[in-house]
C-alpha cells in the first residue's frame, strides 16, 4: 500500500491547501479586525467648532471641546507676549520646526493675532491635559516660571505659546489646531479653508 | 449508594472522571514539605472563581455606554439589592488577586520553581500574569470615572510612541481619535467575554503543565529520584485529602482578610479605589495628580524614571515592557548549581532582597507626583530591578552553595 504513495504529490496538495487555508483565514479575519478602526460615525464627529472669544478676560483662558479634545483659548497680556522671547535656550524646540502647527502659525506667538493663543490641550508625551499656570514664580513651580502649562502626570512644562522645557517628557510643543477668524470676535476652529467674503 | 455508584459506574464507562480524580487529586503526589508560600496557588484559584461569579452578577447590572456607564455602576451601589457587596468582592478581588500572583511568584523565585523541568510551567504562568493585567487594566475604564479616563488614555497612548505604526495602532485599540463610548464598549467586551475565557484556558494548561513535571518544593529537590515498590515518590502525599484539607486552612485565612478589607475598607485608602474615580470622565480635564492602581506603578516608575531619547516616549515604554516580562527569562538567566534559596548562597539573597526592595520601592514612587528627587530615587531603583536579571547568569555561577540534601527536609 506505502508502496503506491506519491510522497511528493501528498506534499505539494499539503502545502496549496495550507497556503489557501491561510488566504482563506486572513480574508475571513479581515473584517473583524477593521471593525475595530473607527466607525464611519467617529470619523464624522470632527466638525469644526465656532467660538465667541468676545468674553475672555485678558489673561485667562476658555476651553471648548473640538474632536473630543480640548482646545485651549487663551487672550495673552502685553507682558506676556513679551516674555516669550526671552527664554529659547530653555526649550526644546523654540523656532517650532516640528511641523505641530499649520504654516501660518510657524511664528514667534505661535499665533494669527499674537494675543489669542490657540492650540489643542493634549500634552504630547501620554496626553493628559496639562494645568493653566499663569501666574509668575508659583511656589511649586519655582522662581523661574514665567507663566504657561504644567502637566500634571509627568511634569512636563510648556511656555505661554505652549512650546517645551528642555528635561521635560513629553518630546514635542503642544499642537496648534487649523483655524481661523470669520469675525473680529469669531474663531472657527477645526477648519482653516478661506470662506468667500463671510 | 449503589445508584450512586451506578451512576458513577455509568459515566465512567464514558468518560474518564476516576482516571481523572486519580491523576488530579487522589493520586496526585506533591512533596509533603509544602509551607505557607504554597498555599497561593489554589488562593488564585480561588480569587479567579470569585472574580467571575461576582463579574457576571456585576453584568447584569452594569451599562457600557460612557453616557450612563458612571451612572449604572452608582445604580449598582445604590439601587441593586447587595449591589454594593457584589461590587466591593469584585473591586477587592481585583486586588487581592494581584497580592496572591505576585506572592505566587516570589515563592517561585525564592523556591526556583522555574528551573528545569519546569520552564514551560513558569512561561505559562507569566502568559496569566500578563493576561490579567490585560483584565485588570481594561475592567478599570469600566467605571468610567476620572482615574478610568486619564488611566486608558495614558496607557493607550504608550501605544502610539511605537515608531512607524504607533499613531495608526492606538487609533485600532482606541476605535476612535479619542478615548470614547467606542473604546469602553470594546473593553467592556474584552474584559467580560474573550480574556476571561483566555485566562481560564490557560490557567488549566497551568495545572495540566504541573501535574505532568510535578510540583517543586521549597526544598528544590525532585522528590521522583526516590520512589517506593508502587513507584509513588517516597516523600510525597497525595494532594487528595492532604493539600486540599491544608488549602482550605489557607482559604479560610485568606476570606478573613478579604471580607475584613470588603466590610470594613473597600477602598482601602485609596489605593484599591481611587478616590478621583469616584468623579464621572471629564475629557477636558485631568485630575490634579494621576497614578495607576498599585498593582501596575513599579513599571509605571520605570516609565516615568526612563528620560525621552530621539525625541520619543518609546525608550521608556520598552525598558517598562521588558521590565513586565523579565521574570520569563529566569530560567535561562539563573546558572546556580542548586534551586531552593535554603542552599543559596549570600550573593544570591542579597540580589533577591535588591529586587524586592526595588520592586516595592518603585511601587511606592509611582503612586507619588514625579519630582526631581523622586525622578533619581526611581532611576536608581530601576538599575537595581534590572541589574537582578542581567547579572544573574554571573552572579549565580560564582555564589557558594551549600549541598543539597538527598531527601525533603521535614520535621
Amino acid at each position: 500500500m506505502t508502496d503506491n504513495v506519491d510522497r511528493s504529490k501528498r506534499r505539494l496538495l499539503l502545502a496549496a491547501t495550507t497556503a489557501a487555508g491561510g488566504v482563506a483565514a486572513v480574508g475571513a479575519a479581515t473584517p473583524f479586525v477593521l471593525s475595530f478602526m473607527p466607525s464611519e460615525r467617529a470619523k464624522a464627529a470632527g466638525a469644526p467648532v465656532e467660538v465667541d472669544i468676545s468674553a475672555i478676560a485678558p489673561g485667562t483662558m476658555k476651553v471648548v471641546e473640538w474632536q473630543g479634545k480640548p482646545v485651549w483659548i487663551v487672550r495673552r497680556t502685553p507682558e506676556m507676549l513679551a516674555l516669550l522671547s526671552k527664554h529659547d535656550d530653555e526649550l526644546t524646540d523654540p523656532t517650532c520646526s516640528v511641523p505641530q502647527q499649520p504654516e501660518y502659525c510657524k511664528n514667534a506667538s505661535r499665533s494669527i493675532k499674537p494675543e489669542i493663543f490657540v492650540v489643542i490641550g493634549i500634552c504630547t508625551h501620554l496626553g493628559c491635559s496639562p494645568s493653566f499656570r499663569p501666574e509668575a514664580a508659583p511656589a511649586d513651580l519655582g522662581a523661574n516660571w514665567g507663566g504657561g502649562w504644567f502637566c500634571p502626570c509627568h511634569g512636563s512644562r510648556f511656555d505661554l505659546a505652549a512650546r517645551v522645557y528642555k528635561g521635560s517628557p513629553a518630546p514635542t510643543n503642544l499642537i496648534i489646531p487649523p483655524h481661523q477668524y470669520v469675525s473680529e470676535n469669531m474663531l472657527l476652529i477645526g477648519d482653516d479653508e478661506k470662506k468667500g467674503a463671510a | 449508594m449503589k445508584i450512586l455508584k451506578n451512576l458513577v459506574g455509568w459515566v465512567d464507562d464514558r468518560f474518564p472522571l476516576l482516571d481523572t480524580w486519580k491523576e488530579h487529586l487522589s493520586e496526585y503526589y506533591a512533596p509533603k514539605n509544602f509551607n505557607f508560600w504554597y498555599f497561593f496557588g489554589s488562593l488564585a484559584l480561588l480569587v479567579l472563581v470569585i472574580q467571575i461569579a461576582s463579574g457576571i452578577f456585576l453584568t447584569m447590572s452594569y451599562k457600557p455606554d460612557a453616557l450612563i456607564a458612571f451612572a449604572s455602576v452608582e445604580y449598582i451601589m445604590r439601587d441593586v439589592q447587595w449591589g454594593w457587596l457584589l461590587r466591593y468582592v469584585h473591586s477587592t478581588g481585583a486586588s487581592m488577586f494581584f497580592v496572591v500572583v505576585y506572592l505566587h511568584m516570589f515563592r517561585g523565585m525564592m523556591y526556583g520553581s522555574y528551573r528545569k523541568p519546569r520552564e514551560l510551567l513558569w512561561i505559562i504562568g507569566v502568559v496569566i500574569y500578563l493576561a490579567l493585567m490585560a483584565e485588570a487594566f481594561m475592567g478599570y475604564l469600566l467605571p468610567w470615572g476620572q482615574m478610568s479616563f486619564w488611566g486608558a488614555q495614558v496607557i493607550v497612548n504608550l501605544f502610539s510612541s511605537v515608531p512607524f505604526i504607533g499613531p495608526d495602532l492606538s487609533v485600532l485599540i482606541r476605535g476612535d481619535y479619542v478615548i470614547s463610548d467606542a473604546t469602553l464598549n470594546r473593553f467592556f467586551a474584552l474584559h467580560v467575554a474573550a480574556i476571561p475565557l483566555v485566562l481560564v484556558g490557560i490557567v488549566f494548561v497551568h495545572l495540566v503543565a504541573l501535574h505532568k513535571v510535578g510540583s517543586n518544593n521549597p526544598d528544590g529537590i525532585e522528590i521522583k529520584k526516590h520512589k517506593d515498590a508502587k513507584g509513588h515518590p517516597v516523600d510525597g502525599i497525595p494532594f487528595h485529602p492532604f493539600y486540599t484539607v491544608k488549602d482550605m486552612v489557607g482559604v479560610v485565612g485568606f476570606l478573613i482578610i478579604f471580607c475584613a478589607i470588603i466590610f470594613f475598607a473597600p477602598d482601602m485608602g485609596g489605593y484599591f479605589l481611587e478616590a478621583n474615580n469616584f468623579v464621572p470622565a471629564n475629557p477636558m480635564q485631568t485630575p490634579a495628580h494621576i497614578a495607576p492602581v498599585w498593582y501596575f506603578t513599579p513599571y509605571y516608575a520605570i516609565l516615568r524614571a526612563v528620560p525621552p531619547m530621539f525625541g520619543s516616549q518609546f525608550p521608556g515604554v520598552i525598558a517598562m515592557g521588558i521590565g513586565a516580562i523579565a521574570i520569563v527569562f529566569l530560567p535561562w538567566l539563573d546558572r546556580g548549581k542548586v534551586k531552593s534559596i535554603r542552599y543559596r548562597g549570600p550573593i544570591f539573597k542579597a540580589f533577591l532582597a535588591a529586587f524586592v526592595v526595588s520592586f516595592i520601592g518603585l511601587g511606592y514612587l509611582g503612586l507619588l507626583p514625579a519630582t526631581p528627587t523622586y525622578t533619581l530615587i526611581s532611576r536608581i531603583l530601576s538599575v537595581v530591578y534590572f541589574a537582578f536579571f542581567i547579572l544573574m547568569p554571573w552572579y549565580t555561577k560564582i555564589d557558594k552553595c551549600k549541598p543539597e540534601p538527598d531527601r525533603v527536609t521535614f520535621k
